[in-house]
């Protein structure tokens, strides 16, 4: 398959792990932080092929994992409302609520479609113009353009009856928040490359200089994250901290503008609470007054108000420390046990770029096979 | 009545004037009886069908008897390669065949949900009778019952399936040993994505169709070539990756699986990677995985390379005697992760 198995070559992507292990002199601490990046580096193994004194940790780049139980909650009270049709990815409908997750909704009753884009959401709203349809809009900058053109033609056709709930996050608020943090000990990150195709990397420039730390954005294959993995190294090793650019088959420095006007002219960043990290300013999308008539929020005020105070996460579950690179998921004392993608205590666990979840499925209890 | 066609009637009429399932199809009347004698009988055509019995007979011979039943659910009724009719017909001489039987008898009972299209039920009766022909076996028996709209999704079917299994013949789990070769009938996935492609409307470069197939022919061979044949699989639903940890943990053994070895089709893959599913727990329909002793792993993929059916198959795997975890893949990078079993069905991501 054209673009995909050139980046899977074993001889490539032994030459780069070969190259990275000439490179590394010294013990270094990187993140990657995309899921989709993750679940290839436990996919592929790629960890196996590097030099031990290289450790990977694996960031907040899940937008379902980072999605807070109350944002979830509210889906899953929204789904039972009736009347209402909630349209989701696939990924969420597992993810636990306090009070079950969108399948049980499902199970009971509630109206729960799975769509593959918002454009489709469109079209169950324009089939149902009697029932309101919600969209659970979950993910990171790569998802927010097709949701803000779903809105701008909710829009333009007049439709009454299509609305999102927003749980919109972006990458670099996380990234500085993690970086501020005392317990920090991240020196170098592979950035979101799908996440840099939308928007580019200009806004890392500024991360790079006030953290002094270099940044790679990176795609997600094994070459490509083997040859990430090379230029951070590199960067490290020779005391640099700037920003480049491995995708560049997907990714050019300034983004791609059409997409990002669409976001801006829908969306505002807004303050943000995280998962097992709590609050960041501007570190979330929120749809602006102007677009008003489709936001959930606003649309289902009183509904949602109804619902009470927020839940909380599950105590035992320790994703916030997971998803800032502070714990290895198998390092955790309910990872296998008290935890399972059938019981999951939070959203790592179930979904598909989890990393908890990536452990689980491609490690299973055991240690990696020599 | 001279004029029917000015003459409305209150009281039934024969099933082949109306246009859909009613529910007094499945009400023990008359409608029934011209349903099953119009649509069934008339499809399914044979001699032990025909006296319209509470059950079929026929005399035994000496030997092992194999037995199994499924059901058919599949939405939409229609996809690329076949249809829920000549599924349940495969799947259930398939079944059989992974036993190691020689398929003979079919079942057939039909749940309807009233307002189903009658054409519909004859074209999947047709193609149920097409497919049992076209394999050799006979759907002897039936039922049919209509329920409410919106309790059903248009046809569900479930099958039972009788075969016998040559003097000899043991095809068992645990007769799966350590250093026997792993095969695999064929390249992977492609009646899932066949079937996701129309029931999501997603529209793929290059025709996916289904490989729902009848596997009995070719399991005959490799009895008849004298294979000794340790155990045989069939790859439906959960896949490959399923198929493999349900055996390993049965037979107590662990199975080394080379990724790069496994045949998946190009548009299979590429459509896999673009939902973010993995085509090793994508569903087949008339695939299956063979466990033969290392000595014999040559003898056999010749003889599934002479059937149609089996022509890509292909040297997967090796059974070890380590059991946790107990499916490893070496990777295309030749690095090694565990091949688990997924908790439920595969989602579509989100990015």
């Amino acid at each position: 398959m054209k673009y995909v198995d050139e980046f899977r070559d074993r001889a490539v992507a032994a030459a780069l792990a070969e190259r990275i292990k000439q490179i590394v002199r010294r013990p270094w601490t990187i993140m990657e932080v995309c899921g989709g990046q993750t679940h290839s580096i436990v996919r592929f193994g790629l960890d196996s092929l590097l030099p031990k004194d290289l450790t990977l940790v694996h960031g907040p780049g899940c937008p379902v994992c980072v999605t807070p139980i109350g944002l979830i909650d509210d889906a899953v009270r929204l789904a039972r409302q009736p009347g209402v049709i909630l349209c989701s990815f696939g990924d969420m409908l597992r993810v636990p609520g306090s009070q079950g997750d969108l399948f049980g909704a499902k199970a009971d009753g509630a109206d729960v479609r799975i769509v593959y884009s918002p454009l489709d959401a469109l079209e169950v709203a324009r089939a149902n113009p009697n029932r309101e349809i919600v969209c659970f809009a979950v993910g990171f900058e790569t998802t927010a353009p097709p949701w803000a053109m779903a809105v701008v033609q909710a829009k333009a056709s007049k439709l009454t009856n299509f609305s999102l709930l927003v749980a919109h996050v972006l990458v670099p608020p996380a990234m500085e928040a993690i970086l501020s943090s005392p317990q920090n000990r991240i020196q170098g990150f592979l950035a979101a490359g799908h996440v840099c195709t939308v928007m580019g990397y200009e806004e890392y420039d500024a991360i790079a200089a006030k953290y002094r730390v270099p940044i790679v954005v990176t795609g997600f294959e094994p070459v490509d994250v083997l040859e990430g993995i090379a230029m951070l190294v590199s960067q490290l090793e020779a005391g640099k901290a700037e920003v480049e650019n491995q995708y560049v088959r997907s990714v050019s420095r300034e983004g791609n503008r059409q997409a990002q006007a669409i976001v801006d002219e829908v969306f505002e960043p807004a303050l943000r609470a995280w998962r097992g990290i709590g609050e960041i300013p501007r570190s979330g999308l929120q749809i602006r007054s102007a677009y008003a008539a489709f936001d959930a929020a606003v649309r289902f005020r009183d509904v949602l108000a109804s619902f009470g105070p927020a839940a909380q996460e599950d105590p035992e579950c320790q994703s916030g420390l997971v998803l800032q690179g502070l714990l290895k998921p198998m390092d955790c004392p309910a990872f296998g046990s008290k935890c399972t993608p059938e019981r999951p205590l939070g959203a790592p666990m179930v979904s598909s770029e989890g990393a908890c979840s990536a452990y689980y499925r491609y490690r299973g209890q055991v240690t990696r096979e020599a | 009545m001279s004029n029917s066609k000015s003459f409305e009637p209150a009281c039934p009429l024969p099933a082949s004037k109306m246009k859909t399932v009613q529910l007094a199809h499945g009400g023990g009347g008359r409608l029934m009886q011209d349903l099953i004698q119009e649509v069934f009988v008339r499809a399914f055509d044979n001699s032990m069908l025909a006296p319209l019995h509470d059950g079929a007979t026929w005399p035994v011979e000496k030997g092992t008897l194999a037995f199994t039943t499924d059901s058919y659910v599949v939405r939409p009724l229609f996809f690329p390669g076949g249809d829920i009719g000549s599924l349940a017909v495969h799947g259930t001489i398939n079944d059989l065949a992974m036993c190691g039987a020689k398929p003979l008898y079919l079942s057939a009972g039909f749940i309807l949900e009233e307002g189903l299209s009658l054409d519909v039920l004859q074209q999947v009766v047709n193609s149920m009778a097409k497919a049992a022909q076209a394999a050799g076996v006979s759907i002897v028996t039936g039922d049919t019952k209509v329920v409410d709209r919106g309790k059903g999704d248009g046809i569900f079917i479930n099958t039972a399936g009788v075969g016998l299994v040559p003097s000899g013949v043991r095809v068992l789990p645990t007769l799966i040993r350590p250093g026997d070769a792993i095969l695999v009938s064929g390249d992977l996935g492609s009646h899932g994505v066949a079937v996701l492609s129309v029931r999501e409307g997603l529209m793929f470069s290059g025709d996916v169709t289904s490989d729902s197939a009848p596997l009995h022919e070719v399991v005959g061979d490799l009895i008849e070539s004298g294979i000794e044949i340790h155990c045989l699989r069939d790859l439906t639903r959960g896949g490959l990756a399923s198929a493999l940890n349900e055996l390993a943990v049965a037979a107590k053994v662990g199975m080394a699986i080379d990724e790069s070895a496994v045949p998946v089709l190009e548009p299979v893959r590429g459509a896999c990677e673009l939902l973010g599913l993995d085509p090793l727990y994508v569903a087949n329909e008339g695939r299956f995985v063979a466990m033969v002793p290392e000595s014999q792993a040559e003898t056999t993929l010749a003889v599934m390379r002479r059937h149609a059916v089996s022509g890509q198959a292909a040297r997967i795997g090796t059974v070890t005697d380590r059991h946790a975890p107990p499916v490893v893949l070496r990777t295309v990078l030749g690095t090694h992760r565990i091949l688990d079993l997924l908790s439920g069905e595969q989602l579509p991501r989100i990015c």
